[in-house]
């Protein structure tokens, strides 16, 4: 039986039409717990409005698809450590700048003096080590399968150059053992999975069908935009109301059922599997990605002789059981009271990605939107 | 370093001393000088006006310098001249404030400053008097200018949050989120088939149109940084009232509605600099959108929203598939996504 590759549906071309599917087969099921893997669908799904007319027995719940919010504690307050060196220059994307560790924030050592500079890619912090020689520059890199290919790059890149200034603090994570994890705990009641998108291109659709086929979970690979995000949606309540769970791939544009080789390639040339472990969650083995032995030089943690110091959640930051899809951001006490974009304590609050942050921003007052 | 063949600033040109003199003689004055700049004195000597005065400053900083649709030097005029505009002033004349990193090409000075007499001479304004300091290099921004502007507001134009009411209604003169995306895409070396160009304009002109003796407008703000939803949080925040947008209504040009999603933006978010959000009575709106249309930087204006009572007062937009979020000021600076 074919799973992939599922045709656009009858009537689809009007977004009315789906949202009118969406709503009759939503008769058909009872209470449906769909979770968002990634962060861009959160948000995706506040902008589009579609949250706010969702039936109300479908429910969409957060899950652990944002890089810097199940980023442990342990991996920002070593980042920290570094920063205070005098002679290394942290080079990272934007929003692990303002998450607080232990001491304040990148963005707090950078108002003392400390050398932090944003990039936008790992290649940005390669020029950046090339452009000063004099300085150590470390890479901070965070990310799934989506953004790890581009650190492969860079990495390569810097190895090709000979440089002798540049390395990765190493923190990129792959999402099926979270979600396997995340299955395995047998608590989690959720019906669907709403796959990412950009991850999917690189490790393709085939790597979902054990959620389907042994755990029983209705699965769909969508992109971002809105009819996609209706009809990944749809596709996931038909599924759950005809009692077939299979993984649909409705973003067949991008998406191979075999994924990106030559990606998956370059990864593998790179990096191997190791522990990781991820906010809330501990340790999960095999879901991280370190330097392979004849790259150990462009290690970080093997050059600064660091561990990651202990994971641990701020005082009565929710953020750990947010990314695990246990509770709205609505539901933690310092929601939009002493935890806002502009004084956050937990990283869900802080990334552009963050369930916490989507919350507040397109929907304060509401717990649907 | 091996030194090259290009002609540089260098600290001596800020030292006021010959190479400074030289420096205004041969690259500053050829392009914008006038009568009140000419005698270089320590000030300008304007004619007495009659109205109200207003005054505004800003500062510019963008990177890169050069960007598709204009320079830090478009934008330096049009950014100072536009805040007049959106006071309802008509701008009667500019200072010029040059902060040069010492090792800055004279040949991208020169840009520059024609740059600012062109965009000077289409907004009708001269500059006056102006400042030009060298300074050691630094993080090799090249150059920072500053700008001040004095425009004159007619006695009878009364521009102000406070005479906003439900009913009133939202008219943004053209498209979205061109002048942030574009110099973003440069930035992040995006190479996108279709070059997205920087609105960057003068809006005195307009803005006079739609002011001068039409009370039913009742306020003007031009969305830079921050974007339309800036503009919208703040009118929320002054007046008390909600605002409801309707997204259909809201004009993006498909390719930087694209280049948004591929960087993860919110075009509502992102920086424009030729462009007018109009709050009128809603009768006046017909009359508004014509004198728009038929200028050349309203071609695209269109009704997108209007103010409605609210407890808690809140801009929201009735999305595309008739739902609805909140739109709300973001925190700092925008950055594209990283997964």
């Amino acid at each position: 039986m074919v799973e992939q590759n599922h045709p656009p549906l009858a009537g689809s071309d009007d977004l009315q039409q789906l949202v009118v599917q969406i709503t009759t087969v939503s008769e058909e099921v009872g209470p449906v717990r769909l979770m968002e893997v990634c962060g861009t669908h959160t948000v995706s799904l506040f902008r589009s409005g579609i949250r706010s007319i969702l039936p109300a027995n479908i429910r969409l719940i957060s899950g652990p698809g944002c890089p810097v919010c199940v980023t442990s504690q342990g991996y920002i307050d070593a980042a920290l450590d570094l920063a205070r060196y005098s002679r290394v220059a942290i080079t990272t994307y934007g929003d692990m700048v303002r998450v607080p560790g232990r001491d304040g924030s990148l963005a707090d050592l950078r108002a003392q003096g400390a050398d932090v500079t944003v990039c936008y890619s790992a290649r940005d912090a390669v020029q950046h080590a090339v452009a000063n020689p004099e300085r150590e520059v470390v890479f901070l890199a965070v990310g799934f399968e989506t953004t790890a290919p581009a650190t492969a790059v860079a990495v390569l890149e810097a190895e090709q150059l000979g440089l002798q200034n540049f390395s990765l603090l190493t923190g990129h994570k792959l999402v099926m053992p979270a979600l396997n994890a995340l299955l395995a705990a047998d608590d989690l009641p959720v019906d669907g999975f709403l796959l990412p998108g950009h991850v999917s291109v690189i490790i393709g659709s085939d790597v979902y069908l054990p959620l389907a086929r042994e755990h029983g979970k209705a699965c769909v690979v969508a992109g971002f935009e809105v009819r996609q995000l209706l009809l990944g949606i749809l596709h996931l309540l038909r599924q759950k109301a005809a009692g077939q769970p299979r993984v649909d791939n409705v973003y067949p544009v991008a998406v191979q059922p075999e994924g990106n080789r030559r990606a998956q390639e370059l990864l593998e040339h790179v990096f191997q599997p190791g522990d990781a472990v991820w906010r809330a969650m501990g340790n999960i083995p095999g879901s991280g990605l370190d330097l392979r032995p004849a790259l150990a030089r462009f290690d970080a943690w093997q050059r600064y002789d660091m561990e990651p110091g202990e994971d641990y959640e701020p005082p009565g930051c929710r953020c750990g059981e947010v990314i695990q899809g246990r509770v709205d951001p609505g539901d933690c006490p310092l929601f939009a009271t002493a935890c806002r974009p502009e004084s956050p304590i937990g990283p869900c609050m802080v990334s552009s990605e963050g369930s916490c942050a989507a919350w507040y921003r397109y929907a304060r007052r509401t717990a649907q939107g | 370093m091996v030194p090259d063949d290009i002609e540089r600033i260098i600290l001596a040109h800020g030292g006021g001393g010959e190479l400074t003199s030289r420096l205004l003689a041969e690259h500053i004055l050829p392009h914008l000088g006038n009568e009140l700049l000419n005698p270089l004195g320590d000030g300008a000597i304007l004619p007495a006006e009659s109205g109200r005065l207003c005054l505004t400053t800003d500062s510019f900083v963008v990177q890169p310098l050069t960007f598709p649709g204009g320079d830090i030097g478009r934008l330096a005029v049009c950014g100072t001249v536009n805040d007049l505009a959106m006071m309802g002033a008509r701008p009667l004349a500019l200072s010029l404030s040059l902060i040069i990193e010492e090792g800055l090409p004279l040949a991208m000075l020169d840009r520059i400053i024609g740059s600012i007499a062109d965009t000077a001479a289409e907004a009708g304004i001269r500059i006056a008097t102006g400042d030009t300091k060298v300074i050691e290099r630094q993080r090799g921004d090249g150059l920072l200018i500053n700008t001040t502007g004095l425009g004159s507001v007619a006695d009878s134009t009364d521009l102000s949050p406070g005479r906003i009411v439900a009913g009133d209604e939202l008219v943004i003169t053209g498209n979205l989120a061109e002048h942030g995306l574009a110099v973003m895409a440069v930035r992040e070396g995006l190479g996108l088939t279709t070059r997205i160009e920087s609105d960057v304009a003068p809006l005195a002109d307009l803005a006079q149109q739609l002011v001068v003796g039409r009370p039913a407008v009742k306020f003007l703000r031009d969305p830079t940084r921050g974007g339309l939803a800036g503009v919208l949080a703040d009118l929320v925040s002054e007046t008390g009232l909600g605002i409801e947008v309707d997204e259909n209504a809201l004009p993006i040009a498909p390719r930087v509605q694209h280049a948004a999603e591929l960087l993860g933006l919110d075009p509502l978010t992102v920086a424009n600099e030729g462009k007018i959000v109009l709050v009128c009575s809603p009768e006046a709106t017909a009359a508004v959108l014509a004198i728009c249309h038929s200028h050349q930087y309203g071609r695209k204006a269109t009704r997108i929203g209007t103010f409605v009572a609210s407890e808690p007062p809140l801009a929201e937009l009735v999305t595309k598939i008739g739902g609805h979020r909140l739109i709300q000021r973001p925190y700092g600076e925008e950055l594209p996504r990283i997964c």
